[in-house]
């Protein structure tokens, strides 16, 4: 490895708000941040199931801090990366030479392009089979690197620009592959996240493969319910989330403070099945991103799951952690109280987990009360509970059969 | 029913000032769109949907690409409407 590769900033959109202090204060005052869609949503879809989601509040982000001439191009989820590197460019001090310089790059991944922009796009296209009137920053909404290539775009990026759109994994595996080209000293430094909006398209997609949660559409604060014994399926949530990942010899130059060191990751097929994470491959994930980062099961400090609320993800999720790293370690999701934000979960959550472990203090699953018995194999974090080690295992399962596992190691006791 | 020259140019302001976000000082009869204005090949697209719903009709691009290409100020868009609306009317 030519290089170690630290995170040296952090933004996140969340269903919480605009930053990461936001989504900090909102989980720890464990409130939820679902709810009921109904009004908005059922004159574009008429049969929903799960009626819950977690959008960004109204009014959170105002899209006129963008330059029109950025703007035009970017959807709602390239707005919202924007806005989240940005948080994370702020942090970590990165200056306009060093954007610009060839070695500073960007990867980053969502489901699809904006959701919103492509029902407009063919809600135009379906009316006589034409795309006359439509603006011309149509085609830059939709198409599926719209965030990456945006966000290269306006924050002036010259390296390596690449989407990683594979759905909940997105984030995971934009931050594995950018900690990768670093480490390898292909590139200096690259922000690396994910996002996706909140639609009824969205939600509904879920419904068809029966992972929606549809139980709690008048109580959406109860839902989802990672690890529950009455969880009933996951609820989609909105959001970006982008880390600024720097080789050591960048940081070191520009002084820059670093916030954790990335040691390892890996990303497998699930190879048995498109939409239910099976535990051979995740613990498969497990063992090769630790082996990755050099790091035994026994040194792992915190785990922050995937977590979704679905019967069998989290259920294959528990017994993949209980296998390779035992009933000690706490671990913990954020998806009971902010939803699930797709391909942007592995960035937002990963984000929040960093910061629980610079305080020492975790923060337990929102709406686990009592644990299934088929979860019941790990140990569930408590509130405030400190983690065993500074070492963070992240863990993103998508649609699709793709698993990722990222390795972490907060920098609470310096590097 | 056909516009005259101030009420053709107070509307392309008012699209420009819209559209774009240029302020109004800005937006003086002989301000080059590109040069002056900031606008780019992707925005004389959107100008061109934006004329044609203010002005209700529709502008052939093969036909008239020569045309939009040379306009360059506004008084350039209020000439070019001017041609439209005589081409409309017959």
């Amino acid at each position: 490895m030519a290089q170690r590769v630290y995170v040296t900033g952090m933004g996140v959109v969340s269903p919480f708000g605009l930053g990461l202090a936001r989504l900090m204060q909102g989980l720890d005052a464990g409130a939820s941040a679902v709810v009921n869609m109904k009004p908005a949503w059922e004159s574009s879809l008429k049969d929903l199931q799960c009626w819950v989601g977690a959008p960004v509040p109204e009014g959170a982000m105002d899209p006129k801090r963008i330059p029109r001439t950025f703007r035009r191009s970017m959807g709602l989820t390239a707005q919202m990366a924007y806005f989240a590197a940005g948080e994370a460019l702020e942090q970590s001090g990165l200056g306009e030479t060093e954007r610009a310089s060839g070695r500073c790059g960007v990867a980053f991944g969502s489901t699809t392009g904006s959701v919103h922009s492509l029902a407009n796009f063919f809600e135009r296209y379906y009316k006589d089979v034409s795309l006359r009137d439509l603006q011309s920053g149509s085609f830059f909404q939709v198409m599926s690197h719209t965030s990456a290539a945006n966000l290269a775009h306006a924050y002036g990026l010259r390296g390596r620009v690449f989407s990683t759109d594979s759905a909940c994994s997105s984030a995971s595996q934009a931050i594995g592959l950018s900690f990768e080209a670093i480490a390898e000293g292909r590139q200096d430094i690259m922000l690396a996240g994910g996002s996706d909006e909140l639609h009824p398209l969205v939600s509904g997609s879920f419904d068809l493969v029966m992972a929606s949660s549809m139980r709690f559409n008048d109580t959406p604060h109860l839902t989802p319910r990672p690890f529950d014994r009455r969880r009933d399926g996951t609820v989609c949530g909105a959001g970006a989330g982008c880390l600024l990942l720097e080789g050591e010899g960048s940081m070191r130059r520009r002084k820059a403070q670093p916030l954790a060191e990335v040691l390892g990751f890996d990303t497998v097929a699930d190879g048995a099945n498109l939409a239910q994470p099976n535990r051979e491959s995740i613990t498969r994930c497990l063992r090769q991103a630790l082996d990755a980062a050099r790091i035994s099961p026994g040194q792992v400090g915190y785990v922050n799951a995937h977590a979704t609320g679905t019967e069998q993800g989290d259920a294959a999720e528990a017994a993949g952690i209980a296998e390779v790293l035992g009933a000690k370690v706490p671990v913990s999701g954020f998806k009971g109280a902010i939803g699930h934000t797709t391909g942007a979960s592995g960035a937002v959550e990963l984000a929040a987990a960093l910061a629980t472990m610079h305080r020492r203090s975790l923060l337990p699953t929102h709406n686990l009360e009592e644990p299934a018995p088929e979860c019941a194999g790990i140990r569930h974090a408590q509130r405030g509970e400190a983690p065993l080690s500074d070492i963070l295992v992240k863990n993103s399962f998508a649609f699709g059969g793709i698993n990722s596992v990222l390795v972490l190691r907060s920098t609470t006791h310096g590097l | 029913m056909a516009y005259s020259s101030p009420e053709i140019m107070e509307k392309v302001k008012k699209i420009l000032a819209q559209e774009f976000e240029l302020e109004p000082a800005q937006l003086s009869p002989e301000a080059n769109l590109y040069v002056d204005l900031g606008l780019d090949s992707l925005d004389s697209v959107d100008l061109v949907v934006a004329l044609e719903k203010e002005f209700q009709f529709k502008i052939n691009r093969e036909r008239d690409e020569e045309k939009i290409r040379a306009i360059r100020t506004l008084n350039d868009i209020v000439g070019f409407i001017e041609a439209k609306q005589a081409e409309v009317l017959g």
